[in-house]
This record gives structure tokens, C-alpha cells and sequence, in this order.
């Protein structure tokens, strides 16, 4: 744990004074593709929020890639790229040119931000959509260029907050596509869900959080869905 | 790793430029505002000239507080409504970069709808408001209603009462910006000596001073949760 690239030591993250995640221990390694499981509140998003930067944790310490935060936050998000539930997109841009705002805000160089928008709108399927409104985008569509958002800095760690809400069928495919394709590039993927068995299938390791601690540890190879189910129910109950 | 701070600024006023280009939504809903306000302030001053010359720069403040309100309200919620602060918060960049993108923009749209309000008005208070010294105080009243409205909208933004907070808690706050705005205005249309006015433009440039510095140094606790 101590060279993973992710370390967090006894985090504790308090909304007022209720507690969300109580001295939460966890390492991550570098291209690790874990699944962040638990019931709604057991504090999986405000995780993923803590790591990405976007809120400051009451107590103990996060670190990622040698980089600590709150402290390193710039450095941190740098290394990060966020897909959620919601798209975090202006619908009043065009595909191309929320790509090229969000392309000046991580300050890629001028010279290939166009061919990294161009590759990344072929990759998620939008080239020929790229110039229109994303307010007539469905919902798919929009998720789809949310995951182009994501990786357009080309980050080192992903993080997917409950990603497949909403989302129909060949949507979801093409981010299951681009998770294990994460996972095969050697890139850290940590993913917030509710389905076990998409766990299951994309990730090598499950980590169910219950009442803001790490109830459960397990890599995923050799575990099928009812394994994990039965597993998922005794440390939640 | 972190980007330069001015090209993370241009980056969110570029945004900012491009998105009104296409919607016109909030020079639109100020520019409509503003023109019933003094529409409305024509007709209730229409039987006594002598008020309306009086009251000029009041009704013209007044339109252009409000308008500003209506504008920083919608330029927030743009940001709020799809989750789009958190894609700027997730970026490499200081908070402070997003914090000035957003107030040039919002400035922009403010001064464009000050400027608007100072010809028609100038057409139906039948009165010369197209002053260079008018244009003066109206470039620092919107800079610094701007530069409070922006750090307060993206506080209020956040809360369920958004739309009626932000006046709440701005008008106090933007009071003294409105006082010198106001007697500055007053002594230039009323061709007073420079002397009796010039201290309020210094004053309204002092105030706008203090409060970029005051937002400068507390965006980064507004933004965060």
C-alpha cells in the first residue's frame, strides 16, 4: 500500500456533523479497475468527490500519484478525468466546442488539440454529430461525449460516479467498451455502481463501502454475481 | 500541470462569449428587463419633467443594479443547472482564473445593457445622458457590481432560494457602490462643478479596488463546499 498510487489513510468526511466516511482505509494501484459498491449514503460519491478534488475531507489524508490533497489539489486533477450521472456539458456548445474549452482549460498543447478532439469524437462515436447543439443530444449521446470530456487530458486515473443512470443499452456498451479498454491501457479506473454484475465483468477488484468504512476486499477473478450478491448482502445488512 | 492563469481566464470568458452569442439569454432577459423598468418609470414620471431630470440617474442605477441581478443569477445557474461548476472545478486551474472569466463576462453583458439603457433613455427623458464622463461612472458601477454579484451569485447559486437571495444579500453589500454610482451620476447630468462629483468616480474606483481584492482573496472559500 504504501507505493500504490492511490493512498488513502483514515479519511473521515463529515456533512455538518454526520459523519459520511468514518477513518476510511484504502489503496489503489496503478491499473487496478476497481468497483466501488454499497448502498445509497454508504458514501461512494463523496469518495470520488474527495479524490477528484471537488471537496476537502474533514480528517486523514488522500494522496494521489505522490501528489496530496487538498494541498497538490491542481496537480491531483490534472491526473484525473470524472464521468458522473450528470454530463457536465454546455448545452448551448456544440460537441466540438465543449471539447475545445475543456481542451484549453487542462492547457493541451495548440498544435494536436484539434486531432485529440478529432480522435476522441471518432472513438465515442460523435464525429458526424460533432457540430451540432448538445442541448439535441439524447441522453446517451450527451454521456457519450461526457466520457470524451473525460479523457481528453488523457489522465492517469478515471473516476465513473454511477455513470449508466439513464443510459440505454448501446450507450452503456460503449462506456463497458471504454472501461475495459481503460483497464487494458494500464490506467487506474475506480467506478462507482449499483450493478454487481457489471462489477463483476469490468473490474479486478470489488470494494464495498458500508456506513462510510471499507466493509469488503476482493479481487474479482474466479467471483461470479451470486457470490458478490451474498457477500454484498451479509456486510450490508 | 496547473494552466496559466490568463489562458484558463480567456478559456471561461471565451465559453461565456460564445454560449450568449448563441442563446442571448441573459443580454436578452436583462436588455427586456431593463426596458420595461424605465418604460415603466417614464409613464410614472411623465406629468413632472422637473422629477424625471431629477431622478434620472436614480431610475438609471436602479434598472441597471437590477438588470446586473437578473444577468448573474442566470449566468450561475448556467453553471450550476448540468453540473457544469464541477466540470470547471475538476480542471488543473485556479479557482480564482474561473472566478475573473466569469466576472468579465458577466461585466460585458452588464456594461453592453448600461450602454443600451443610456440611449434609450437618452431618446425618452429627452435629456443628453451620451456623456464621457457618464460612461466613466457607468464603466466602474458595472465593473464593480459585477465584481460583488459574481462572488455573491456563485455563493447563492448553490442554495434552493437562489433567485430572491442573491438581492438580499448583494444590495447591502453593493450599497456604497450604488450611493457613488448614484451622486456621481446626479452631478453630471446636473453640470455641477467637476469638483462637487470627482470625488464620488474616485471613491467608486477606490470601492472597486477593495472589493476585487476582498473577492480575489475569498472566491476560493466561496467555491468550495
Amino acid at each position: 500500500m504504501a507505493n500504490s498510487l492511490i493512498q488513502i489513510h483514515e479519511l473521515v468526511k463529515a456533512f455538518g456533523l454526520m459523519p459520511v466516511l468514518r477513518k476510511l482505509d484504502l489503496g489503489i494501484e496503478r491499473g487496478e479497475s476497481v468497483a466501488l459498491l454499497g448502498p445509497n449514503g454508504s458514501g461512494k460519491s463523496t469518495l470520488l468527490r474527495l479524490l477528484s478534488g471537488l471537496s476537502k475531507p474533514t480528517g486523514g489524508t488522500i494522496s494521489v500519484g505522490g501528489w496530496e490533497l487538498p494541498r497538490e489539489a491542481a496537480a491531483v486533477r490534472a491526473q484525473i478525468g470524472m464521468v458522473s450521472h450528470k454530463p457536465l456539458l454546455y448545452e448551448n456548445l456544440n460537441a466540438r466546442e465543449n471539447l475545445r474549452f475543456f481542451a484549453r482549460l487542462y492547457n493541451l498543447p495548440a498544435a494536436n488539440r484539434e486531432q485529440r478532439i478529432d480522435l476522441l469524437l471518432e472513438r465515442v462515436g460523435l464525429a458526424r454529430r460533432a457540430g451540432d447543439l448538445i442541448r439535441t443530444y439524447s441522453r446517451g449521446m450527451q454521456q457519450r461525449l461526457s466520457i470524451a470530456r473525460a479523457m481528453l487530458h488523457d489522465p492517469e486515473v478515471l473516476l465513473f460516479d454511477e455513470p449508466y443512470t439513464g443510459l440505454d443499452q448501446a450507450a452503456s456498451a460503449m462506456l463497458d467498451e471504454i472501461a475495459l479498454e481503460t483497464r487494458a491501457n494500464g490506467r487506474t479506473l475506480i467506478m462507482a455502481t449499483h450493478e454487481l454484475d457489471r462489477a463483476v465483468r469490468l473490474a479486478s477488484r470489488a470494494v464495498i463501502l458500508s456506513r462510510g468504512v471499507v466493509a469488503f476486499d476482493a479481487p474479482t477473478a474466479g467471483m461470479d454475481t451470486a457470490a458478490l450478491a451474498a457477500k454484498y448482502a451479509e456486510v450490508t445488512a | 500541470m496547473k494552466t496559466p492563469f490568463i489562458s484558463a481566464v480567456l478559456a471561461v470568458l471565451w465559453k461565456d462569449l460564445q454560449v450568449e452569442l448563441r442563446s442571448r439569454e441573459l443580454v436578452g432577459s436583462m436588455g427586456l428587463f431593463a426596458l420595461l423598468s424605465i418604460l415603466i418609470f417614464s409613464f410614472a414620471l411623465e406629468l413632472d419633467r422637473i422629477a424625471r431630470t431629477e431622478s434620472v440617474s436614480g431610475v438609471l442605477w436602479v434598472t441597471v443594479v437590477y438588470a446586473s441581478v437578473l444577468g448573474l443569477n442566470r449566468s450561475l445557474a448556467m453553471e450550476r443547472d448540468q453540473g457544469n461548476l464541477d466540470a470547471l472545478l475538476l480542471a488543473p486551474v485556479d479557482r480564482t482564473a474561473i472566478y475573473f472569466g466569469k466576472l468579465i463576462g458577466n461585466f460585458i453583458f452588464t456594461l453592453v445593457v448600461g450602454l443600451t439603457l443610456i440611449l434609450l433613455m437618452t431618446v425618452l427623458y429627452n435629456l443628453t445622458l451620451t456623456r464621457l464622463w457618464l460612461i466613466v461612472v457607468l464603466v466602474l458601477g458595472t465593473l464593480g457590481f459585477s465584481t460583488v454579484g459574481t462572488l455573491l451569485a456563485t455563493m447563492t447559486v448553490q442554495t434552493r432560494a437562489r433567485e430572491s437571495l442573491l438581492p438580499i444579500v448583494m444590495m447591502p453589500v453593493a450599497l456604497p457602490l450604488l450611493l457613488s454610482a448614484v451622486r456621481a451620476s446626479t452631478g453630471i447630468l446636473n453640470e455641477t462643478p467637476q469638483e462637487d462629483w470627482l470625488a464620488w468616480v474616485q471613491i467608486l474606483a477606490v470601492l472597486n479596488v477593495v472589493y476585487m481584492t476582498m473577492s480575489f482573496l475569498l472566491f476560493e472559500y466561496v467555491i468550495e463546499e
